[in-house]
């Protein structure tokens, strides 16, 4: 029933939205992962970050695609909770780690086990909108343990300025999308997440972005 | 159900608003295609180690523009005009994707959005008067006082500078091809109409509509070939390099002559009116791209999107037609208003 009521929102007021209220500019789609397992990692601006990307897999594989996103803040208000992981998809991630006895990734892992493309945001938060913040080392951990699985950084431009945080109407920008070329286990974390800082700030120098202040 | 909605279900969908002329020209335009398809794949057949992805982009972009316009025209007058609001819509939100905005501003931009629907709806239901105010003056003085009530007067004057010269090129000089298409002639029009049917003399606006934006894009492509062919004198070089003065005597003869051939068989324009009226697209169009050119130079941004494959964005299509739709109007609403 949940997953029926996944399917008509994102096939009725997701899509349409995106599409005609929003618009996208994609850049090299054909880089994004076809099949799972396999991870996007996106900067992250609005709450519309998620949704957009979700779409980028078409309603084929919707039920393949879910957003991983902090559990202690999706999940303090029981509609909110029900709203996020059954009709967004969300799979929650505790982030406050200290003093855990459970393994912290432990859901990130089984999702990959069972073939889902998985989005994160490595920076945690959406934070200042259109600006990037510093990378988490989060990812670095999920890329140890399973090398094998793709990372695909996907840079996004517009959603911040669409709906940023604390904002509740959405006002009409287009939204650029520039997929990179897969990121790879480097053997070592700090070394790891400066790549993939790297490769992020190459897509948004790719990027035309008017100022916005 | 309302008088007005009986009126629209029996009128309209019998495609009273159609006259032969309007069906011919829309063919006309779909032959064209055919043939500017079948060129391309010549060319690609005679030089296959060139790259023609570009002008095969440009040809299928066309088609589609093509079929959506010529839909939207057959169907019915409302559906025109809720098509041409959308690509108003779609031409503003680029304008204000492009343009730098204060995050502080965000609410004004969505008011902004929301005098489309408005000015589209007076220039349907004809309600002249307003739909010539509604944005000159009204949104005019409104947006700027919503950005007052903010509070933020650091980029003040060129917050409400840009926002306004969207609004007025983006949404008031395009719905002008709805106030076109609802056109009525009163009796005492300065120049006598010559209705190419007389048995059908209820809407010479469906028409003019297709003439204004046929004889624009024609002018540009025109403008393109004669300036490529014998284009040596710049005519703006600093604004947009490509443009010649050949192109631009070349493409405003070309548009009189289409126009003295077409309009006075297609509308109610006696050959007069159509030459000074194709003059008018021709010398205004050429502005109207040059305005966007500058624009864009402004930004530092070579194409204003990547919506239509092979030309860029939707600004980089509608830039001619935000200067030529009000010129060709009002000189219109002169002669026969």
């Amino acid at each position: 029933m949940n997953n029926v009521l996944r399917y008509l929102f994102f096939l009725l007021v997701v899509r349409p939205v995106v599409l005609i209220v929003l618009g996208l500019n994609i850049r090299r789609g054909q880089l994004l992962p076809q099949n799972g397992p396999a991870i996007i990692v996106a900067n992250h601006n609005s709450h519309l970050d998620a949704i957009v990307l979700i779409t980028l897999f078409g309603m084929r594989r919707l039920h393949q695609v879910h957003p991983v996103a902090a559990a202690d803040y999706f999940l303090k208000n029981p509609r909110i909770a029900w709203f996020s992981t059954k009709i967004i998809g969300i799979l929650p991630l505790e982030r406050n780690v200290a003093g855990m006895r459970t393994d912290p990734l432990a859901g990130i892992c089984e999702g990959l086990e069972r073939n889902e493309i998985l989005i994160l945001f490595p920076e945690g938060s959406r934070g200042e909108p259109e600006q990037m913040a510093k990378l988490q080392n989060g990812i670095a951990h999920i890329a140890k343990r399973r090398p094998d699985v793709p990372i695909v950084p996907v840079f996004l431009h517009g959603l911040g300025k669409a709906l940023p945080r604390g904002e509740g109407i959405l006002v009409p920008f287009f939204v650029d999308i520039f997929v990179g070329e897969q990121v790879t286990w480097t053997g070592n974390r700090d070394e790891f997440v400066a790549s993939l800082q790297t490769r992020f700030e190459e897509l948004s120098q790719e990027c035309y972005r008017p100022e916005w202040d | 159900m309302s008088e007005s909605l009986m009126e629209w279900l029996s009128g309209w969908t019998r495609f009273e608003h159609l006259t032969t002329e309007v069906i011919i020209t829309l063919s006309g335009i779909a032959l064209a295609l055919v043939i500017a398809s079948i060129l391309v794949r010549v060319q690609q057949r005679l030089q296959p180690d060139r790259d023609h992805t570009e002008l095969r982009l440009r040809v299928r972009t066309w088609w589609v523009i093509a079929w959506m316009f010529g839909l939207a025209v057959v169907l019915s007058p409302m559906l025109s005009a809720i098509f041409l609001a959308f690509v108003s819509f779609l031409a503003l939100k680029e304008y204000f994707s492009l343009i730098p905005t204060r995050r502080a501003d965000r609410r004004v931009l969505f008011w902004a959005y929301l005098a489309i629907p408005v000015q589209y709806y007076l220039a349907y239901i004809a309600w002249y008067g307003m739909f010539l105010v509604f944005i000159p003056v009204y949104m005019f003085l409104f947006l700027p006082a919503r950005v007052i009530s903010i509070g933020e007067t650091k980029g003040y004057l060129r917050a409400v500078s840009t926002l306004n010269w969207g609004l007025m090129t983006m949404v008031f000089s395009l719905s002008h091809m709805v106030a076109l298409l609802t056109l009525k002639i009163p009796e005492t029009a300065l120049v006598t109409p010559d209705w190419p049917d007389p048995d059908n003399q209820i809407a010479p606006g469906v028409a003019l509509l297709v003439l204004l934006v046929l004889l624009t894009q024609f002018n540009d492509v025109a403008q393109y070939i004669w300036g490529k062919s014998f284009g040596r004198m710049r005519a703006a070089p600093t604004v947009s390099p490509g443009k010649t003065v050949a192109g631009l005597l070349g493409g405003i003869g070309s548009t009189v002559v289409l126009a003295v051939l077409l309009g006075p068989w297609l509308t109610i324009l006696n050959w007069q009116t159509a030459a000074l009226g194709g003059a008018l697209i021709a010398v205004s169009g050429f502005v109207g791209d040059l305005s966007i050119s500058a624009l864009k130079r402004d930004l530092g941004v070579k194409d204003s999107g990547s919506m239509l494959p092979g030309h860029g964005g939707i600004l980089d299509r509608v830039d001619s037609l935000t200067y030529t739709t009000p010129i060709f109007f009002h000189f219109l609403y002169y002669c026969y208003g």
